[in-house]
């Protein structure tokens, strides 16, 4: 049960890398390509800490996705969402609006929120709470991490008039 | 495929320690499904296919299967499609949830709406398929309970070729279904509800990457005078260790008029169809006073859908 050659782009880096075949796309993130920012949580799909986004920029378990799956596609992790050296206004309100404690859940809620917002920037608030429920905060709670997503939403709508205009 | 193993399996325990890597074995892409269902015949019984994966890998990390080889159908192309005509639908086995969910097939028939944006949440959805929910054999899935109450057909291909199993006969068991081995679902079809048909799905669910404690689904028919049933399916998901399809309670309104008697008369026959199992969800008492309220909801929103009201449902969390 050798290993598989994969070519796999991260962030727009690629990757040609040797992976066991029943290593998720979460080991493979942390453990050889060394970007930690996803976090290993439940394992089982259950807590969401592990999402990032697929090709589509949708929210993806990637502790419930083989890497070989990836084989030549493309994700988007936490630690590829700055826009030109900027933190993603997603991660701008988290700051501002604290919407952080311990931080172990953020960079899958950050991600949940990503993958909706790039839908849509004028969500509702069923559509918002829709979006985080895959991925649960134990500590802080979810009411100011739904007032930085809605604030997040408000500075990308500017984003796009501003680039429209 | 594994009908020869009896297990409990409650998607809710995990344990990192021993869930976090499943055993290895080894991966094959298929790129067709003539190809995907002879590597499956060559490799045994050991090898399984693998569509979205958000069963078979908490199954293979918890070890309640061990394959040895896994033939992945994710990318097999024309098995996704959601189409319809005027008589009947057809769903592709790899469409997930979520592409379901987001379809105009979804606006058309709400029951269907209810039922894909109602599992799991936005990450599951994004992986998990029609197809590998109906294999899995699992009561706790939405969509064997679902097809059900639709009177799907289940489309397979195998080594000996298709066959259609009407949804009634291939859901056996717990976690066994009538698939031969080295079988695949290709799709689902059911016929397009009449006019004056809707129907309504509810499931009551602790949190949203959680399975229902228990749902109910109901499609109804009303007659020209709208006050009565011409038609009804019901059908309960976590519920037994199967789907139940609850024709006592069918009979209860089949032909009747619809008030409060009625539909009592009928939430109480399908809870006595019903045989949930004790576990960390909730005891079977509280399961059969939770699928009676479930029945009763859900025909209740099929009446007001029949009449053409626009009923925006989800399920009901605790
Ligand atoms: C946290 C969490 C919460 C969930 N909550 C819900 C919920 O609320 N409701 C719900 O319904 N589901 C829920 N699920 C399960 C989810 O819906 C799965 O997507 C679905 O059960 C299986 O589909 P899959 O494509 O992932 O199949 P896989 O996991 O790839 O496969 C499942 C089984 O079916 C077989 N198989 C797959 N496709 C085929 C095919 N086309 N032909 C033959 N055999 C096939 C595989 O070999 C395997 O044995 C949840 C899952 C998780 C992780």
């Amino acid at each position: 049960m050798g290993k598989q050659l994969i070519t796999l782009t991260v962030n727009g880096d690629e990757y040609e890398l040797a992976v066991a075949s029943h290593h998720t796309l979460l080991d493979v993130l942390r453990n050889q390509i060394g970007l930690t920012g996803t976090k290993r949580g439940c394992t089982a799909g259950s807590c969401g800490v592990c999402t990032v986004n697929g090709e589509r920029g949708e929210a993806i378990l990637s502790c419930l996705s083989l890497a070989v799956e990836w084989d030549g596609r493309s994700v988007t992790t936490i630690e590829g969402i700055r826009q030109g050296g900027e933190l993603h206004p997603v991660q701008q309100a988290f700051l501002e609006y604290g919407a952080v404690q311990c931080g172990f859940c953020t960079p899958g809620v950050v991600m949940s929120a990503k993958a909706l917002l790039d839908v849509t920037t004028s969500p509702s608030e069923d559509q918002i709470n829709e979006a985080l429920a895959g991925a649960i905060c134990r500590c802080t709670g979810h009411i100011k991490i739904k007032k930085a997503v809605r604030a997040a939403a408000a500075v990308m709508r500017d984003n796009e008039a501003r680039d429209d205009g | 495929m594994l009908s020869s193993q009896r297990f409990r399996f409650d998607g809710e325990s995990t344990d990192s320690e021993t869930t976090m890597y499943p055993a290895p074995f080894r991966y094959h892409r298929a790129g067709s499904a003539d190809e995907a269902i002879s590597l499956l015949a060559e490799l045994g019984d050991g090898a399984r296919p693998l569509a979205g994966g958000q069963t078979l890998l908490v199954w293979m990390k918890l070890r309640f299967d061990e394959p040895t080889d896994l033939v992945d159908i994710a990318r097999i192309p024309n098995l996704s499609s959601i189409e319809h005509d005027d008589h009947q639908v057809r769903i592709g086995a790899l469409a997930t949830h979520g592409r379901i969910a987001a379809s105009p097939l979804a606006r058309l028939i709400p029951i269907v709406h209810d039922c894909a944006n109602g599992i799991a949440d936005r990450q599951v959805r994004s992986r998990g398929t029609i197809g590998g929910s109906l294999a899995a054999g699992d009561p706790s899935c939405d969509w064997p309970a679902l097809l059900h109450t639709l009177d799907a057909e289940v489309l397979c291909q195998g080594p000996d070729g298709e066959r259609t199993i009407g949804i009634g006969d291939f859901v056996e068991d717990l976690y066994a279904t009538a698939l031969q081995e080295g079988e695949l679902v290709t799709g689902i079809r059911f016929a397009l509800p009449p006019a004056r048909s809707a129907g309504a799905y509810v499931g009551f669910k602790r949190c949203a990457p959680a399975y229902p404690t228990a749902s109910a689904g109901v499609q109804l028919t009303l007659a020209e005078d709208a006050d009565t049933c011409a038609d009804v399916r019901i059908a309960l998901g976590s519920a037994g260790l199967t789907p139940i399809h609850a024709t006592a309670a069918e009979a209860e309104l089949r032909g009747q008029a619809l008030n409060e008697t009625t539909i009592e008369r009928a939430a109480e026959a399908a809870v006595a169809a019903s045989d949930p199992v004790d576990d960390q969800r909730g005891s079977p008492a509280f399961k059969r006073a939770m699928l009676r309220v479930l029945v009763r909801r859900a025909v209740g929103i099929a009446i007001r859908r029949c009449n053409g009201e626009s009923v925006e449902h989800s399920h009901e969390y605790y």
